[in-house]
């Protein structure tokens, strides 16, 4: 009995390691790559002389940066304009009874599930027209089918777990609603706001049709860019790949942050975690 | 009537009490605190409503006159036999990436939840980074080790004598490389949200479960699934609704070739539309892919409904929503 459970044992570890070989040691070889040379990249496996010039190269000798600064204002420009508008949104979801209120909650929800092609090509006419098109204003607007639906769904999911009692209590005490909002109940959230709202900033960086479209000119966000590097005529894969370990870093440094509330971030407040 | 506050089913004093009986001011603001996110996401969904309509013009960025053309984009579009191929690669990937994904992170999470080691718990975190990794960079990576010139898997095949494995350029495998970069980076998703699922188990079923004996097959099938269920089917909903439009692993990979091999209906319609300009044509593809996506999802959600009902226990009348789809997330909430 006890050799047949170490066997269980040793499979279940053994599974769960080639799993983990599977999942995580591309990122490990691409960490790799970084530190290789172009002269030593073709020739060399794992034993190499590790040099910094890729790093050099990507920023300070390309437009790195600026596609990371474009990125960086068009997402957090999404999530401040989501959470503004879609926190009160949610707290009225969750509050409130109104006629037509899962209706709308829906369609809100709807947006995330609309295929990214079919919103964007009719944009990108009207977007020429508006003389949005390729500019912060339109991909922070676009970008809202992306962070509004998370925000609402997940805000109100925690606005729902606080106890109304504690809400009374407060009318009782003569507080207004929007006094009783931000003193009581934001701070009850915030926890779960601030995960919501970093899980809606990896989603926009992460980004790939809306800008692909819709900018790519003057703005110019990571991810469309990085597929740039891959065109090259001559592919310098060292760079390509400090360019892809440093875009993914703030990601996987956000989600583990918040890697307590993911479940429910992931799964817009269906699973709770 | 008073929804959600229905988890604290004594609370409605004041602001969700009767509608008729609270002041015009009160009865309102729901609906001014909800507008702005409404009107920010509604403007968006203007071009929505332009695609139908445009699907039935000539229209085209090059030269644009709309034309009313009736239903001539949609019948030619039926007769194109690049239009079936779409569907299928469409059909296929969705398929074959969602089919791996759900199996192996099932898997996956019942190992991380029976193991108790360090190493477990430390892959519980690691295991989350390809997910959040951009699908375009994902690919990227995959290039990193897929390319034979740089790549370190040509290496590893070469030494148990494969050579020159062509991945994303060669017919027969293109389809495969593209679902094992969606399983990297989303088998994640599914294995979080099971084990999620299967750390709120209640442990009492399975303790008796084992008095009695059954083997580990019959008590999975008969205990632990149902219980899992409305979080399985969770996954599969957005997993399913992701992966029958994907565009960025298949564009980064390989624009949709090689030939048609990966002309998938997103795509079809980006290059159609967008690369050759030819607007009204490619909207009526992305049109019935919207279809396909509501009916894929609305079948999801009636099970993941039902499933929510079977393992809270309850009976099914009870929890029969009034309005619609109204009374599900309700019912869902309670039932946790």
């Amino acid at each position: 009995m006890t050799a047949r459970k170490r066997l269980v044992a040793i499979l279940q570890n053994g599974g769960l390691a080639i799993y983990a070989i599977f999942a995580l040691f591309p990122l490990l070889w691409m960490f790799i790559l970084t530190f290789k040379s172009d002269a030593e990249m073709l020739t060399t496996t794992f034993v190499f002389t590790p040099t910094l010039i890729n790093y050099e190269q990507v920023f300070f000798y390309s437009d790195y940066l600026r596609y990371i600064r474009d990125s960086f204002i068009v997402s957090t420009g999404a999530v401040l304009i989501s959470v503004l508008a879609g926190v009160p949104a949610a707290y009225a979801f969750a509050r409130y009874s109104f006629k037509k209120k899962e209706t709308i909650a829906f369609q809100i929800l709807s947006f995330k599930f609309a295929p990214e092609i079919l919103v964007v090509l009719p944009l990108y006419m009207l977007y020429r027209q508006m003389g949005i098109y390729d500019t912060y204003l339109g991909l922070i607007w676009v970008y809202q089918l992306i962070s509004m639906p998370l925000i609402i769904w997940v805000v109100r999911g925690y606005f729902e777990d606080i106890s109304v009692e504690i809400e009374h209590a407060a009318q009782v005490d003569g507080y207004p609603w929007w006094q009783i909002f931000l003193k009581v109940l934001l701070p009850l959230i915030k926890p779960g706001l601030v995960s919501s709202a970093l899980l809606c900033f990896i989603f926009a960086w992460n980004s790939f049709t809306f800008p692909l479209l819709l900018a790519g000119i003057k703005v110019e966000p990571i991810t469309v860019a990085a597929t740039k590097y891959l065109a090259q005529s001559t592919v310098h894969y060292g760079q390509m790949a400090v360019a892809a370990t440093c875009s993914a870093l703030p990601s996987i440094i956000f989600a583990v942050v918040i890697q307590k509330h993911l479940v429910r971030g992931l799964s817009f407040g269906a699973v709770k975690g | 009537m008073n929804n959600l506050v229905g988890t604290h089913s004594d609370g409605n004093m004041g602001m969700t009490s009767g509608v008729n009986t609270v002041p015009f001011k009160t009865r309102v603001r729901p609906y001014l605190i909800v507008a702005p996110a409404l009107l920010i996401t509604i403007g968006i969904m203007i071009p929505f409503a332009m695609a139908i309509y445009f699907s039935l013009t000539a229209y085209t960025f090059r030269i644009p006159n709309s034309t009313f053309v009736g239903f001539r984009n949609w019948t030619r579009m039926f007769e194109n036999p690049q239009f079936w191929n779409a569907m299928s690669v469409t059909l296929k990937y969705a398929f074959w990436s969602t089919t791996v994904e759900m199996l192996l992170g099932l898997g996956i999470a019942m190992l991380l939840s029976n193991l108790k080691s360090r190493f477990s718990r430390i892959m519980r975190v690691a295991l989350i980074f390809p997910l959040m990794v951009a699908p375009v960079v994902g690919t990227i990576i995959w290039q990193l080790m897929l390319r034979s010139s740089v790549g370190i898997i040509d290496k590893m095949l070469n030494v148990i004598g494969i050579y020159e494995a062509q991945w994303g350029a060669s017919h027969q495998t293109a389809m495969m490389t593209v679902v094992m970069i969606d399983v990297w980076i989303n088998c994640p998703f599914v294995i979080i949200l099971i084990l999620a699922g299967l750390q709120s188990l209640p442990k009492s079923p399975f303790e008796s479960a084992k008095i009695d004996g059954g083997s580990a097959w019959f008590n999975f099938r008969n205990l632990m699934l149902p219980m899992l269920k409305p979080c399985i089917l969770i996954a599969l909903l957005f997993r399913l609704m992701a992966a029958l439009q994907e565009f960025s692993i298949i564009f980064a990979l390989t624009k949709g070739g090689p030939g048609d091999t990966l002309m998938s209906l997103s795509v079809t319609a980006y290059t159609q539309g967008y690369m050759y300009q030819k607007f009204a044509s490619a909207l009526p593809l992305i049109l019935i892919l919207w279809v396909l996506v509501n009916i894929a999802a609305n079948i999801i959600v009636k099970a993941w409904r039902k499933a929510q009902y079977q393992a809270a226990g309850k009976e099914m009348e009870e929890a029969v929503p009034k309005h619609g789809r109204k009374g599900a997330k309700q019912a869902v909430r309670e039932g946790e």
